[in-house]
């Protein structure tokens, strides 16, 4: 190996395609991540229904239903954003931990915070996750019983398949767990987000994983909310239900 | 005071190398981190072995040619210094010391604890500079620059060009030292002409070198001896960006 050899000089002509640059691929990251806290505070805002009762998440999912061909866009789109998120996700990982070469006997990094550091197993968790949970309230693969309930309106009887399927504990405990690893996630997620594009302002720099913090408890409380509230019977199922 | 010194030893860029101990006895505390390896070097010699090869320049703190990743950390525990200006003040009485190389793909050792940083200087043939002859220097306000242009442009010209980044990066990642650069001459009236051409050569070089990709670990920020903040990685994104939608 000769560690003087003469490489290639790129110009600023050099047509390397976006998306095998290294920013391009964080600002991809970045971008599609964007999307997922937005349907991630758009999902908590409609599951959040559910204590107002039975009638109103009911309405709601029959809303959603209806939609039609938009929630199908909607569905395909973040399916599509999801994939390129994995995909450039686990090829930055792999970028990243080659990148080093041969490692330090002893190294001591000092800023580098335990979320930031585990961002892929965060992420391949939470693509565990779901998985699991598409398959449990949206195909009903997991307990199939439940798909086709209907409420005395004949609408699909959506509050009553989260209660019955958040009364199981294991549902419960797999589902807090989950939103623990996204709030691992997020902590990071968002700082980095607004850093990659380049929308920090100044006065904000050293706050931001404050706020990170914040953003990811505020979103883990209130999903967690939910199964809480039904195990503790605060939700529960409407007399005469099954 | 005496100390215990574990140093990579590595023959050449084809030898595997390995860790080995030293002793380092009678160090003075006024020392500075290089002059104590001078002294344990002489010590070698005099041991008829090979002494222990680093890179050093100024020894000022200014020139960014020392490059030893002491205890973990490149340039040593304090903040804000290159090596050469760590004191053995900062060090106890009967200290393990560990002191490594820059280790990243695109710098390869090329002896001892030297590591080959051309990579660098090709990323700056790749548009760190200004084609226009600008002359001798301007009478002063001849130009227009605005404060906050000509202290950001200040800011990321403290860069030396070390390497630390790189070093302290777990991805090894280059773009705290590139984002520097892009910024400086991004934000003065000269550097106008190249702007676009410059952010996406020089970004197409750092990638094209092995460097690894920034994850905002800032560990890079923390070892930067001159203090470059991370807000230049966030600004060089912007101008990747900026150049993407110019189509330039």
């Amino acid at each position: 190996m000769n560690a003087t050899a003469a490489k290639k000089v790129y110009s600023g002509d050099a047509s390397v395609p976006l998306a095998n640059i290294s920013i391009g691929m964080k600002v991809v990251m970045a971008v599609t991540g964007a999307s997922f806290i937005l349907f991630i505070i758009g999902h908590l805002m409609g599951n959040m229904q559910i204590f107002i009762g039975q009638e109103q998440f009911n309405a709601y999912a029959a809303f959603l239903q209806g939609l039609g061909e938009l929630l199908w866009i909607e569905r395909v789109l973040i399916f599509t954003f999801f994939a390129i998120h994995i995909f450039y996700g686990i090829k930055l990982y792999f970028e990243n931990s080659g990148a080093r070469g041969v490692s330090y006997k002893k190294f001591n990094p000092s800023q580098t915070t335990y979320t930031a550091r585990t961002m892929i197993w965060s992420g391949l968790a939470l693509l565990a996750f779901v998985v699991f949970h598409i398959a449990h309230f949206t195909a009903h693969v997991v307990y199939p019983e439940y798909a086709h309930l209907e409420d005395a309106l004949g609408r699909h009887d959506a509050y009553t398949m989260v209660v019955v399927g958040f009364q199981h504990a294991w549902v419960s405990i797999l589902y807090i767990i989950s939103m623990g690893f996204l709030a691992f996630h997020l902590s990071h997620a968002l700082p980095s987000l607004f850093q990659t594009i380049g929308l920090i302002h100044p006065n904000l720099r050293n706050k931001e994983r404050v706020i990170g913090r914040l953003f990811a408890l505020i979103i883990f409380l209130g999903y967690v909310s939910i199964p809480v509230a039904i195990m503790a019977g605060i939700v529960r199922l409407p007399k005469g239900g099954m | 005071m005496n100390l215990t010194l574990y140093v990579w030893r590595q023959k050449d860029a084809n030898d595997k190398g390995r860790m080995e101990k030293y002793a380092a006895k009678d160090i003075n505390e006024h020392m500075s981190f290089l002059e104590m390896l001078d002294v344990v070097n002489e010590d070698l010699a005099q041991q008829g072995i090979e002494p222990i090869a680093f890179d050093h320049d100024c020894r000022e703190g200014i020139c960014g040619t020392c490059s030893l990743v002491v205890n973990g950390r490149p340039h040593g525990h304090e903040t804000g210094t290159t090596v050469c200006q760590l004191h053995m003040r900062h060090f106890k009485d009967g200290d393990s010391i560990y002191i490594e190389p820059w280790r990243a793909k695109a710098f390869p050792v090329v002896r001892d604890l030297i590591v080959d940083r051309s990579a660098f200087d090709r990323i700056m043939q790749a548009g760190g500079f200004v084609s226009v002859n600008t002359g001798s220097a301007q009478d002063a306000n001849s130009i227009p620059i605005s404060k906050e242009a000509a202290d950001t442009a200040m800011d990321a010209a403290a860069c030396i060009g070390c390497g630390a980044c790189v070093a302290a990066c777990p991805n090894a990642s280059a773009m705290l030292f590139v984002s520097a650069k892009i910024s400086q001459l991004a934000s003065l009236p000269q550097g106008q002409a190249e702007r676009e051409r410059r952010a996406r050569g020089m970004i197409a070089q750092m990638d094209a070198e092995g460097f690894g990709n920034c994850t905002n670990f800032y560990e890079c920020e923390a070892a930067c001896p001159k203090e470059i903040p991370v807000k230049f990685i966030a600004k060089m994104n912007r101008e990747y960006m900026r150049a993407l939608a110019k189509g330039k």
